[in-house]
């Protein structure tokens, strides 16, 4: 979607202001929130890209306003609330008003660690063959779907390089609505900062994406 | 600029919700806001081209949780500081605390119904002649430029046709910086709404906007 | 998200102890700064906001097309030069000046736009409405034109052509609606009251006589 997430080559928001000694976390609740999120992640039975979906769907005012965190929390509760696991009430309550619902499993102290380093590899086997190789001339489509996309507005419609073929990757695009993970070849695709921004860009700028196959073109 | 206010084409904004009998004002200091602003741009301080761009240069999550015209009071303001009109222990203070640099000549309500009947034309005499006629297919550019633009992002890098030769028209990206009216030929240029948004777009749809002849290059 | 219109969300640094809003606060600063200094005639406030509060609305627009139902020779005048016919009229000027009408038919459906801003043709219609204004009809209405049609209730055939136009220039557009069925012989007063506001945006339909029973 074409949300407020989507900012790339936006003006206005000002400098990148680095903080100095910034710790982990920047208050108990965040501390929580960030928890809570991956602590979710398996009884809530979500992916990795519905949950980015979920943090991208909101209004762009909404969006600009929160902070970090609070989007995640936001994408949490949307989560939840689509499944059922927590309703409007009980979050005003800030209690369980019932039952909770039967899920597949719960997170436990023991199985952190192991979870962690598991993390979520996306590469997949395939039979299928890249169409493109490293050096080869692809355009990024014109495409504007309403649901999630990795393919940045920025880059859409600019013509690349291929510059290495990734394997055969998880397809957020289809992952994200729960069609399945719909593996695609995935390519690191180079772009040259004047085919981005326009002729009075500076001549030293590259700009590489990973982009999976649906989204390019041979040019 | 590549701001909040350029947001053709985004998502997540929600339904258009008309106000059914709705009110040309919602409140008094909407009236007041309206009218210092058409006031205060009668006297020739500013011109409207830089209005727009200190308007769309408010940081984006500002400038989406703003009602309409508290935009324009918080432009005013911005303007008031940049053109020497108000200084900010001025503006803090909610009245002047010195005289004007110059005496100024405001507009008087005698000349409202003149100056409102008159405008501000913006047609200007043609340098020289057209470079495209109706017809014609071009390619909008894609530049970026951080000062004011009317090309829209959505309408950048894309192919269109000429289908009416406005005229000889202020060019507002100079303009609004200050270095003159810069008069270019001005161009009605119409798109498929598929060249904008990708093949699965409705393809009943086409969408125009004006562009000035920078914008273009031939095909 | 809650959308006040009437006011804006931050919260004012000098609101204590008083019901003024953030907006009422800076916009009396201002006001005052301009006029203790001498750049503002507080009688052209009252004078500016009287205008386009009580004499330039959507009724100038819907002069303007009823001639043209009824006018052929106007009609001709009013598509090739807008500004010219639309000022024999007595109507221009500001957000005026350079006018364009856009012919609605059987087979095309004009929208107009102002993606950046809000762009629009006061000296025909006065004041845009806050929709015209918002976010959402701004983004969406040169993606998903249908879509915010529908959001006014308006469903148009598959095979209508929807033209969008939006305003990056100093053009102002007139949508021109297809005069209703069943409205022959009548007087351009009387068929001026079909013609709303919406339907000069392209965002609606003219009223149907039944509509005026």
């Amino acid at each position: 979607m074409n949300g407020a997430h989507d900012m790339g080559g936006m003006h206005g928001f000002g400098p990148v202001e680095p903080e100095p000694n910034e710790p982990v976390f920047h208050g108990e609740w965040e501390k929580r929130a960030f928890a809570l999120t991956l602590a979710m992640g398996m009884p809530g039975g979500w992916n990795i890209d519905m949950s980015r979906f979920a943090r991208e769907n909101r209004p762009p005012g909404d969006y600009l306003s929160m902070t970090y965190y609070q989007i995640w929390l936001a994408g949490l509760i949307d989560l939840m609330k689509e499944r059922g696991l927590v309703s409007d009430d009980e979050i005003a309550a800030g209690h369980s008003l019932r039952p909770a619902k039967p899920v597949k499993r719960v997170l436990s102290p023991a199985d952190v660690a192991q979870t962690l380093h598991r993390g979520g590899p996306t590469a997949r086997e395939t039979n299928s063959k890249a169409a493109f190789a490293a050096g080869d001339k692809v355009r990024a489509k014109v495409i504007n779907p309403l649901t999630h996309t990795r393919l940045p507005r920025y880059v859409r419609g600019r013509v690349g390089v291929i510059e290495s073929v990734r394997g055969c990757h998880v397809f957020p695009d289809s992952n994200s609505q729960g069609l399945g993970e719909d593996p695609r070849w995935l390519y690191t695709v180079k772009f040259d900062g004047r085919e981005l921004w326009g002729a009075d860009t500076d001549p030293t700028l590259s700009v590489s994406i990973d982009a999976w196959e649906p989204y390019l073109v041979r040019a | 600029m590549n701001g909040a206010a350029d947001m053709g084409g985004m998502h997540g904004f929600g339904p258009v919700e008309p106000e059914p009998n709705e009110p040309v004002f919602h409140a008094d200091w909407e009236k007041k806001a309206f009218a210092l602003n058409i006031a205060i741009g009668c006297a020739g301080i500013w011109n409207l081209d830089a209005f727009r761009f200190e308007r769309e240069s408010i940081s984006p999550p500002e400038y989406l949780n703003r009602s309409y015209y508290g935009l324009w009071v918080v432009t005013l303001e911005r303007m008031m500081l940049k053109y020497g009109v108000a200084t900010p222990e001025e503006i803090a203070a909610g009245r002047p605390l010195a005289p004007p640099k110059k005496t100024p000549r405001p507009v008087t309500a005698d000349q409202v119904a003149t100056m409102i009947r008159h405008g501000s034309p913006y047609d200007r005499p043609a340098p020289s002649p057209a470079l495209f006629k109706v017809g014609d297919r071009v390619r909008t550019k894609n530049n970026h430029p951080t000062t004011h633009t009317r090309l829209p992002r959505y309408a950048r890098g894309r192919v269109g046709e000429v289908v009416r030769i406005v005229g000889c028209h202020v060019f507002p990206d100079s303009h609004s910086q200050n270095i003159g009216e810069d008069p270019h030929w001005l161009y009605t240029v119409r798109f498929d709404g598929r060249e904008l948004w990708g093949e699965d777009a409705d393809p009943s749809v086409r969408v125009a906007i004006e562009a000035w002849e920078p914008y273009l290059e031939p095909l | 998200m809650t959308h006040d219109h009437h006011d804006d969300h931050h919260h004012s640094h000098h609101d204590h102890g008083s019901d003024l809003t953030e907006m009422q606060l800076r916009t009396r600063a201002l006001e005052t700064i301009l006029l203790e200094k001498g750049y503002i005639d507080p009688a052209a406030l009252d004078e500016l906001v009287d205008i386009y509060e009580k004499k330039i609305g959507p009724r100038n627009g819907a002069q303007v097309v009823a001639k043209a139902w009824v006018d052929p020779k106007f009609r001709k005048l009013l598509f090739e030069d807008g500004t010219a016919a639309i000022g024999s009229l007595g109507f221009g000027g500001r957000s005026g000046n350079h006018l364009v009408a856009l012919e609605n038919t059987p087979t095309v459906h004009n929208m107009v736009v102002c993606t950046l801003c809000s762009c629009y043709p006061w000296a025909v219609l006065g004041l845009p409405p806050l929709w015209y204004k918002s976010a959402p009809y701004r983004a969406r209405t040169v993606a998903d034109p249908r879509g915010v049609l529908r959001d006014f209730g308006v469903e148009l055939p598959k095979d209508t052509e929807i033209q969008v136009w939006d305003s990056t220039a100093e053009l102002r557009y007139l949508v021109v609606p297809m005069r209703p069925a069943g409205t022959e012989g009548w007087s351009e007063e009387k068929l001026a009251e079909l013609v709303t506001r919406d339907s000069m945006i392209g965002t609606g339909l003219p009223k149907q006589p039944k509509d005026l029973q």
